[in-house]
């Protein structure tokens, strides 16, 4: 078994074994076995529904932390434009990148200038002639892992531009490197991440050797002490910040928006991701030109680690971009240049599916078992509930076959059980010993209440004649 | 002569019952995949069950798909009780379509199904006559 990191882990002590993650989870890959969740490696997308969903906390996502920046001579964090949404949208752009720098930065980047970037890859790309159409984002690391696990024949549709986050680290690594004369490994370039699939990215990237980031940091984790560290009065940019074009990408739509008349879609929570490659899949979007897809409802700022509410964080960055569309910053002030975009692309990643689906390597074998799976099915009540610990009865009943359930898990059905052996006892509680049974003496010597249960009830019709 | 073992899945396709479109094709999607047929080969097995289910239910009143899944192929038998197909040529094209007004306000009818079938299949067939409405055998291999 290939073996996957996932950042989306379990805190053992608060989990008291209830069905939520499990049921919550869209690539079904939460089992609840010994009263504690555990997740199935090669089915995670690390999207965190189940840290969302999770009423005692104790899904979380393992982020590094401010301490982590020791190792490293020089540290660059990365500010999403979905942090910029956790403020208020009089608090400057300038200022909450100050605030962060104060956490022990040497330097702060816009992930929005990767945005930019990326747009503008994007809208280049979209001109090539020949590309399979609908083009399918790349940007979300957990609606691509999605795609992997769930609708790898999607996987020529991915857009071959990196996440706006892989840029803007690309760019700022080189750039310290550069100025400061220090070798590039030196330097730790830090994400404050919105999700948990972020994180993985880095320390799984999908088709790359290596992701342009050292680590990620937990946006939740750090976001009191942020707030204490941003100046009330104002502080100068220390470069030109990113346009609207950019800082958009937080929304779900932000991505679409930068391309111009091209037909775009955009698909946001993870089920309706699921649902718009369904529709690819069956060639229904051949006529779309580009599809945003994010695994959170909203987009970035949904993200499991953030720290607002997301309508909250929606309304505060709408009034943002508003007022940054009025001062006329809507496009980059400088248009992207053909170096920035060839930082853009990746040549010659190659994606791999994940086989999380398949019952057996032996077809023979799977074909036994899917049989097996409909007569399990069978018997089992279509409740969904939850109670045996797999996500729906189907779920169970390929559990069962595949060895690692039982079908007394199921409550219903152990209920059925007892009922069938109590009956049994009942009746054989009713059966007296030749010696005793006076009523049988001059029939048949052995019993009728015996010689009946013995024989099923069409033979004996047969027998009768 | 005795056939192969196989998987046999059946869908009774009711007429204009849009709520189940799409339920067989994804059942026999998962299916297929659950036994490990590459990706691709999966898509354009549920491309020819989506169609084929879709035209059962739009223009068919109705039918009947048999699916059978064997190591090496899979093959789909569908059979309608439907007013057949006048013209099959003309059905073959890209964009014919006899859907009515109401069906494509609803997005279908493109005229896509017939020629989307018979593009993702490695064998199609397709008989059809007024008295005993359509029949179409599709084979696509592993």
């Amino acid at each position: 078994m290939e073996k996957y990191y996932h950042s989306v882990r379990l805190l053992g002590e608060r989990c008291i074994g209830c069905v939520s993650c499990a049921r919550h989870c869209p690539t079904e890959a939460i089992r609840i076995r010994g009263g504690k969740a555990r997740i199935t490696e090669s089915r995670c997308i690390d999207c965190g529904e189940c840290i969302r969903y999770c009423p005692n906390h104790a899904k979380t996502a393992v982020t590094d932390s401010l301490d982590d920046l020791k190792i490293y001579r020089y540290n660059i964090a990365l500010a999403a434009p979905s942090l910029y949404a956790q403020f208020d949208k009089n608090i400057p752009v300038a200022a909450i990148l100050a605030g962060l720098q104060r956490l022990g930065f040497n330097k702060v980047a816009e992930v929005a200038r990767g945005a930019e970037i990326a747009t503008a890859a994007l809208r280049e790309h979209l001109r090539t002639p020949g590309i399979k159409r609908p083009v399918i984002s790349s940007a979300c690391p957990a609606a691509v892992r999605l795609m992997l696990v769930k609708f790898p024949e999607l996987i020529e549709h991915l857009s071959p531009i990196d996440a706006p986050v892989e840029i803007a680290a690309r760019i700022a690594r080189r750039e310290a490197a550069k100025t400061l004369g220090i070798r590039p490994e030196s330097i730790g370039v830090w994400f404050i991440t919105p999700c948990p699939a972020k994180m993985t990215a880095v320390l799984e990237p999908i088709g790359v050797m290596q992701s342009e980031l050292t680590g990620t940091i937990s946006m939740i984790s750090i976001y009191g002490e942020l707030l204490k560290e941003i100046p009330r009065d104002t502080v100068p940019a220390d470069s030109r910040l990113a346009s609207a074009e950019g800082v958009g990408w937080a929304l779900a739509g932000g991505e679409a928006t930068g391309l111009g008349d091209a037909k775009v879609l955009v698909a946001h929570g993870i089920r309706n991701v699921s649902n718009i490659f369904e529709q690819v899949a069956l060639g229904k979007l051949n006529d779309v030109d580009f599809i945003e897809c994010l695994s959170c409802a909203g987009g970035c700022i949904g993200g499991p680690l953030t720290a607002i509410n997301r309508f909250v964080s929606e309304n505060s960055l709408k009034q943002r971009l508003k007022a940054m569309r009025d001062r006329g910053e809507q496009t980059p002030a400088e248009p992207v240049a053909d170096a920035e975009i060839a930082l853009a692309l990746h040549e010659g990643r190659t994606i791999e599916p994940r086989p999380a689906l398949k019952l057996d390597n032996d077809i023979r074998v799977a074909m036994q078992k899917i049989e097996q799976i409909d007569e399990t099915l069978k018997r089992l009540p279509g409740l969904d509930c939850g109670s045996c610990g797999s996500p729906t009865c189907r779920a169970l009943a390929e559990d069962i076959v595949q060895g690692t359930a039982s079908e007394t898990d199921c409550v219903f059905r152990l209920r059925e059980m007892v009922r069938d052996l109590a009956e049994e006892m009942v009746n054989l509680s009713t059966m007296l010993p030749p010696s005793l049974n006076r009523e049988a003496v001059g029939k048949d010597p052995v019993g009728q209440i015996r010689s009946e249960r013995l024989l099923p009830d069409d033979k004996e019709k047969d027998k009768r004649g | 002569m005795p056939e192969e073992p196989g998987l046999i899945l059946e869908f009774p396709l009711e007429h204009y019952r849009f709520e189940i479109a799409g339920e067989a094709s994804s059942k026999i999607k998962q299916v297929v995949r659950q036994l490990g047929v590459n990706a691709q080969t999966a898509r354009r097995i549920s491309v020819c069950a989506y169609e084929a289910e879709l035209n059962a239910i739009i223009h068919a009143y109705g039918g009947f798909m048999r699916v059978r899944v064997l190591p090496d192929r899979t093959e789909l038998e569908v059979t309608d009780a439907g007013p057949g197909i006048p013209d099959i040529e003309a059905a073959m094209r890209e964009g014919f379509s006899t859907a009515p007004d109401n069906i494509r306000e609803m997005g279908f009818g493109a005229g896509m199904g017939l020629p989307n079938m018979a593009r993702s299949a490695d064998e199609f067939e397709i008989r059809s006559s007024p008295e005993n409405g359509t029949w179409i055998r599709m084979l696509v291999r592993h």
